[in-house]
């Protein structure tokens, strides 16, 4: 089965509040793919829809070309964390684990072999009322790996996870999609997914605002801007801007040069006898890159209202 | 599926207040054994004569007691005579005692003297002994029910409602009751078969004492009293008997106060006074096996918690999207719970209501109504398939309500509630026979050991342990009742978002 996910023209209202107003995007394999938006823009919603859950008024979500409800023994296609809490308190995490291999016709020893990925081998057998937040993350991402699946779908698994976790899970994540799995990951901050996500579908009001790769959108970002360090600010600041370009003061001996590229920044300086002890291209990071693109989507919204 | 079963047993399983739950139930079915035992094994000291009642030639206990004018009859022959009266006469109430206590209030007013009881009888009976539950085959006038041909105690058939002269005719193993109106056109009523040999044949007299039983919203009152039927015959003509005319009174009360009974020769016939009856025993009011049982409503309520949080759970954490995750097919996996359920909870029924029985037999050693050994296992297996398929109720109404607090008020409201109403007497019983009907609650009937006689006049109310409906046709209504809501549980999961 090719691992992807399809989501195409989903629509679904509760009431008078459209939820999902025509989301579509293809999930590839191969990659993380970020699922970013702020919360209600119908990431979850999105993510019920493609296991089944949620009905939809229209469109359509296949899992490597099939609806997940077609599916038989499904956790074997797609693996997802929806919510780590949901957890009966009573039950051990080993046990959440086992109802849920056995109703894939897998046995004991998978459970204790994602127990063990995941770190949780000691912990396994301990009532699941008494886990962290992050503990129940893994469980959770655990649970989505039982059945070896293709494709994984999660949301928002950094929830509670504490600097060594996130860390752990960036890596984790990477790791799978180097493995050829489609990886869907939501989140509402963007920072969590530096350097994990490959690909970027931004949302907002329940439908797709921007569907960008990574390394695209950072160059996009991070065109045609010079970091400039100097002693000398405000000759620099009038050297620079005499040539036409815009300066922004970021730090007391820091500017960032934005409409001039670095080599025709260090001859402007040279020529105008100022100094400066580093000059550097500057590189986006990935929320900076995310406010760009969102603040451009706002604008696009904007001017769609007006005409 | 079997995947599917395997993952709901083992969600059972692992939640240990669901275990711990099902050893309740248990306990609580012996407890409640152990405590109705205590409560009948508590006797007044008074004389009670006579211990267990008489058996009839098929076991069931019987109540055997006349006036009997008899003749041996060795072999065939036939015997014929008019009933021309059958009337009854209060017995006069005990008298308070000279101690100076306050007069007993007025009595309430009872049907006249002439009246005889609905199921007073006078008639012809040839019978193979006088000891009390031995076969017989009789014809009779009655007070309220026309002319009856009975045998055996158990056996009886309606004959012509008005005809007044009766015939009983004796040919090798076969008696044969006959009726008419006129004594020229006789109708056949019917047959009984009656050992060959020397038995006693002639007149009869009987009649059960007076019962008023009212209940109404939370109270009961009864009034009753001894009642002496008189019959008079004539025109007696008896062939094929042996010696002369004896008055017996066939299993006299041997306690003091005994009315006087008798018999007087008058012309070509006889008036014979009579108390008694020839019936089977009533059994409402002695003690019966199922109360050993009692406790089911109990256990009931616990399993049907289980059941509603199997469900309710799910939807409480969220856990219910991993669970339609795993399996999309909602249908199937609300199958699975119900199978996981049914089987966890009927094995525990089981294993509860057999001990139950066991211990509650123990503990009180009195004799309950007695109880053939199928209908010991039928309500053993009963009351499991009962806790059963109501905590397979109680999954679908979790199912639907998706509440925990709300479906255990439904499905306590619906099963067990109308059951503590109506067998404690609280509700009328006719109100409460209709809740028996209806409701799930008429499963319990599955419970009922004490047959209903539609010759034995007493109160068939739930408070006395019988049941509107027959035990299996009573477990069908809890049944229709889970398929109805198992079907609404599947539309309804079809088309909720998880």
């Amino acid at each position: 089965m090719e691992a992807t996910i399809e989501v195409s023209d989903l629509r679904k209202t509760y009431g008078s509040t459209v939820a999902l107003d025509g989301m579509t995007f293809t999930v590839t394999p191969g990659r993380v793919t970020a699922f970013v938006g702020p919360n209600g823009a119908g990431k979850s919603t999105t993510m019920r829809v493609v296991l089944g859950l949620d009905r939809v008024d229209a469109g359509t979500a296949l899992i490597g070309g099939r609806p997940y409800r077609s599916l038989r023994t499904p956790l074997r296609h797609v693996g997802a964390l929806l919510d780590a809490s949901a957890l009966h308190p009573a039950r051990s995490g080993r046990d959440h684990l086992l109802w849920q291999a056995h109703s894939q016709g897998l046995g004991a020893p998978r459970v204790d072999e994602v127990l063990r990925l995941t770190g949780l081998a000691d912990v396994g057998r301990r009532r699941a009322g008494g886990y962290s937040l992050g503990m129940r993350q893994r469980l959770g991402v655990a649970g989505a790996l039982l059945g070896d699946p293709p494709v994984l779908m999660l949301d928002e698994p950094f929830n509670g996870l504490d600097p060594e976790g996130i860390r752990w899970m960036r890596g984790f994540l990477r790791a799978l999609a180097a493995e050829g799995r489609a990886v869907l990951v939501s989140s509402h901050l963007m920072s969590e997914l530096q350097d994990t996500a490959g690909h970027l579908v931004v949302v907002g009001r329940g439908k797709v605002v921007a569907d960008t790769s990574v390394a695209d959108l950072i160059a996009a970002a991070s065109a045609d801007r010079v970091t400039l360090r100097t002693i000398a600010r405000t000759e620099a600041m009038t050297a620079l801007a005499e040539r036409g370009a815009t300066v922004a003061v970021t730090d007391r001996d820091t500017l960032t040069v934005d409409g001039l590229p670095a080599d025709q920044v260090v001859t402007v300086l040279s020529q105008a006898s100022v100094p400066f002890s580093e000059i550097s291209a500057h590189r986006a990071t990935l929320e900076e890159a995310y406010m760009e693109l969102t603040r451009d989507a706002v604008e696009f919204r904007a001017t769609e209202v007006a005409g | 599926m079997k995947g599917l079963l395997r993952a709901e047993f083992t969600k059972f399983r692992s939640v240990r207040g669901w275990v711990v739950g099902c050893g309740v139930a248990v306990v609580l079915m012996l407890f409640f054994a152990v405590l109705a035992g205590a409560g009948t094994s508590d006797r007044g000291g008074g004389p009670r004569g006579g211990g267990a009642p008489p058996k009839g030639p098929d076991g069931t206990p019987v109540v055997d007691g006349f006036t009997f004018v008899r003749q041996p009859l060795p072999a065939d022959g036939t015997l014929t005579v008019r009933v021309a009266d059958l009337t009854g006469t209060d017995l006069p109430p005990p008298r308070p005692g000279d101690d100076g206590a306050p007069p007993a209030p007025a009595e309430p007013e009872r049907p006249g003297p002439a009246e005889a009881e609905p199921w007073a009888k006078a008639g012809l009976i040839v019978k193979a002994g006088t000891t009390p539950g031995s076969p017989y085959a009789a014809v009779m006038v009655t007070g309220d029910h026309g002319v009856r041909m009975q045998h055996d105690f158990v056996h009886d058939l309606a004959g012509p409602a008005d005809a007044r002269w009766l015939r009983l005719e004796r040919k090798g193993g076969t008696v044969i009751g006959y009726a008419s109106a006129d004594g020229a056109a006789w109708t056949r009523i019917g047959t009984a078969a009656l050992a060959t040999g020397e038995v006693e044949a002639g007149l009869f007299v009987a009649t059960p004492p007076h019962e008023e039983y009212d209940q109404f919203l939370g109270g009961t009152s009864s009034i009753g009293g001894k009642v002496i039927a008189t019959g008079t015959f004539e025109h007696l003509t008896a062939t094929g008997t042996t010696g002369d005319w004896e008055t017996e009174i066939v299993g006299a009360d041997p306690s003091a106060g005994r009315p006087d009974v008798g018999a007087t020769r008058t012309g070509d016939g006889f008036t014979v006074t009579g108390t008694g009856d020839i019936a089977p025993a009533g059994g409402g009011a002695g003690p019966k096996l199922e109360q050993t049982l009692v406790g089911g409503f109990a256990a009931l309520t616990v399993l049907a918690v289980l059941g509603v949080l199997f469900v309710t759970t799910e939807y409480r954490r969220g856990l219910v999207r991993t669970t339609f995750t795993a399996t999309p097919g909602r249908a199937r996996v609300l199958a699975a719970k119900a199978v996981v359920i049914g089987a966890v909870t009927f094995g525990v029924g089981l294993v509860a209501s057999a001990a139950a029985l066991l211990i509650g037999e123990a503990v009180r050693g009195g004799d309950p109504y007695p109880v053939a050994v199928s209908t010991q296992v039928r309500i053993v297996v009963g009351t499991a398939a009962l806790l059963a398929v109501a905590a397979v109720f109680a999954v679908a109404i979790g199912t639907i309500l998706r509440r925990g607090a709300g479906a255990v008020a439904a499905v306590v409201l619906l099963t067990t509630l109308p059951y503590i109403l109506s067998v404690a007497a609280v509700l009328p019983a006719v109100p409460a026979q209709w809740v028996l009907r209806l409701t799930p609650a008429a499963a319990f009937a599955v419970q009922q050991t004490v047959p209903e006689w539609p010759q034995v006049h007493q109160a068939y109310t739930p408070a006395f342990g019988f049941f509107p409906l027959p035990p299996w046709g009573g477990f069908a209504v809890l049944c229709a009742w889970t398929a109805a809501a198992l079907a609404i549980a599947a539309v309804l999961l079809r088309r909720r978002d998880a």
